[in-house]
């Protein structure tokens, strides 16, 4: 690695800063992990196999093995909901995104690149507004007797639709709000990875006499797939943390029948509302665990077709 | 990876048969719709700001200005018990505080693992990375333990910023960028001058990596000026700490209730949206390459 051997007689400053310079550079990083990531993560692990409420003081803790873990698991706790919840609405908002973002970045990179810079940033908006405040609006859209979708919906003879009031309809209210924020994010991303393509290959493609459907279906696709597999990944992490949107929506309860809690709320509840820490700890080990399976999910569907391309 | 768009596009039109305007039309109507739908929610969110509460709600809705921005504002200030320049400053200040000392920190890390030959890089470097997998998600419980029953720093701004001062995505985007943009000789030349490690980091490395510093710095001010889960977790919840997006929830959560001031609401949507909107428009195109520049190589 160090490819400098220095010579020790020719000790100096120079050299002894040069040498200690760069650890000192990236000390920061490791101290502030050390007290806020790696003692935090350890102390978290450990209550999740306790009972302990802050109230109680430090050192008061029960140790009751692997019982949070069960009653997480077990038919009487909302975790197990607030996980379908999390999947339903993540797949509600996530296979859209993909599927719009896809062909918009296709459509800006092959027919309107002039204004890939003004499109880019007008549908980038939505990622970089503040999730509170969107809610709020989209809840206004959403009111059932004064909201603008409503109201429209009254003009072609539509009947109002309980947008955030009717169990069956709030996993598709949150889920489009979500595709709002994100859906700009992935056609950027996409059109950043099809500028990664070179012309050559389409060149080359249309010398041999391919179309354009075969040269999206044979060069375009296969060459995104990096880039697929990335945005993919941040769209499991993402809305598998989903917590902001419904909890501005629909209040901490996740609305009527509980259709809009997601996991996130529910760890969130358990901690700092009911101040349950050892078991809030042991259901966001399970949603970790719950991450790490979906992303390997993700990462094996990938590896196995780039395998047989 | 370098080339732009611009630069790409360059030599010529392409080999591709001129297509008649009219195909164009739905191309164009697609792009537009798209558009539209993203930019919809900002508008609304200035019209309803700007008509008296009451009329927030109407039937048929509003869908241009009105002229009660001023009362507007007098509810909100009634609402938040003049609180609200406060609150904006609260935000402004957490938000500030955590891009220079993120900008600062995870630039020299950067340059640390770009620049330097030191025993034990890869394994650091890997680990920070490593980093990055884990949900934070996780994080939130233990990380309100360590600041409620370690540092008693609950309540108290520091601890939104304190432990985002460096962090893995900043280091990682920092050395990929001061090791494709800054030559190795460079460093040399100004070792040879006699200038002292952190001097070159200081007057030589800092000014040519502006670019990268914006692009983390948009994104850091952004996220710290949204953060509204940590707000809320860590209790900044008092009228000397309150930041925006609590503001917001304690007005207008569960938000359809009819009977409370909407224009305030809205003013104060309006309030915690302008400066993301300035400080994105100010950057966009150097934002957006510097992310997914980041995103290509991985």
């Amino acid at each position: 690695m160090s490819q400098r051997t220095a010579p020790r007689a020719s000790w100096s400053y120079t050299r002894f800063q040069q040498r200690f310079a760069p650890y000192l550079f990236v000390s920061p990083f490791f101290i502030l992990f050390a007290v806020f990531g790696l003692f935090p993560l350890l102390f978290s692990l450990f209550l999740a196999f306790h009972f302990w409420s802050p109230l109680d003081g430090m050192g008061n803790w029960k140790f009751v093995g692997f019982e949070n873990f069960g009653l997480a698991l077990g038919p009487t706790d909302m975790f197990w909901k607030s996980l379908k919840n999390t999947l339903w609405i993540g797949l509600l908002s996530g296979i859209p995104q993909h599927l719009v973002a896809l062909p918009l970045a296709f459509i800006i990179h092959h027919s309107l690149r002039r204004f890939q810079g003004t499109l880019s940033t007008v549908l980038f908006l939505p990622y970089i507004t503040n999730a509170v405040a969107i809610a709020i609006v989209f809840a206004t859209l959403y009111s059932e007797r004064l909201g603008i979708l409503n109201y429209l919906g009254g003009l072609v003879g539509l009947d109002p639709v309980r947008w955030l009031g009717d169990p069956n309809m709030v996993p598709y209210s949150v889920a489009a709000v979500v595709f709002w924020r994100y859906v700009g994010w992935n056609t950027v991303l996409y059109l950043s990875g099809l500028q990664a393509i070179s012309e050559d290959v389409y060149e080359a493609a249309t010398v041999d006499g391919a179309n354009g459907w075969q040269k999206f279906w044979y060069i375009t696709l296969p060459l995104l797939r990096p880039m697929m597999f990335y945005a993919f990944t941040l769209t499991i992490v993402g809305s598998m943390q989903l917590f902001e949107e419904p909890f501005m929506l629909l209040n901490d309860g996740g609305g009527s029948g509980g259709a809009g809690l997601t996991s996130a709320m529910h760890i969130f509840n358990t901690a700092f509302r009911d101040l349950d820490m050892g078991y809030a700890s042991a259901m966001s080990w399970l949603l970790f665990l719950a991450i790490f399976a979906m992303s390997m999910l993700n990462n094996y569907l990938f590896s196995r077709d780039g395998g047989k391309k | 990876m370098t080339t732009t768009p611009a630069q790409r596009a360059a030599p010529g039109p392409r080999p591709r048969r001129a297509r008649l305007p009219w195909q164009r039309v739905p191309i164009w109507a697609l792009m537009l719709l798209a558009c539209f739908l993203s930019v919809v929610p900002f508008y609304l969110m200035f019209v309803w700001a700007s008509h008296p509460s009451a009329e927030v709600f109407t039937f048929p809705p509003h869908l241009w200005f009105g002229d009660a921005f001023i009362s507007n504002w007098q509810g909100l200030m009634q609402v938040t018990d003049g609180q609200a320049p406060r609150q904006f400053w609260n935000s402004l200040y957490i938000a500030l505080i955590s891009t220079l000392t993120t900008l600062f920190f995870c630039s020299l890390a950067g340059y640390a693992f770009a620049m330097y030959d030191f025993r034990g890089k890869g394994a650091l470097f890997g680990f920070i990375l490593g980093t990055m997998l884990i949900p934070p998600l996780v994080m939130d419980i233990p990380s309100f333990l360590v600041m409620n029953n370690f540092l008693g720093w609950v309540g108290e701004p520091r601890a939104l910023w304190v432990p985002g001062m460096a962090n893995a995505f900043g280091i990682f985007l920092m050395r990929q960028y001061i090791s494709s943009a800054l030559p190795r000789e460079l460093i040399e030349a100004a070792r040879m001058d006699g200038a002292t490690e952190f001097g070159i980091y200081r007057q030589v490395v800092l000014p040519l990596i502006r670019p990268i510093l914006a692009t983390l710095g948009v994104v850091t001010f952004v996220g710290a000026w949204n953060n509204f889960k940590g707000a809320l977790i860590m209790k900044l919840s008092e009228p000397d700490t309150m930041t925006l997006p609590l503001s917001l929830r304690r007005l207008g959560g569960g938000a359809t209730n009819v009977n409370v001031d909407w224009g305030a609401i809205m003013m104060l949507v309006v309030i915690t949206v302008i400066p993301l909107l300035i400080v994105f428009l100010l950057a966009s195109r150097q934002v957006i390459s510097g992310l997914t520049s980041g995103a290509v190589k991985d």
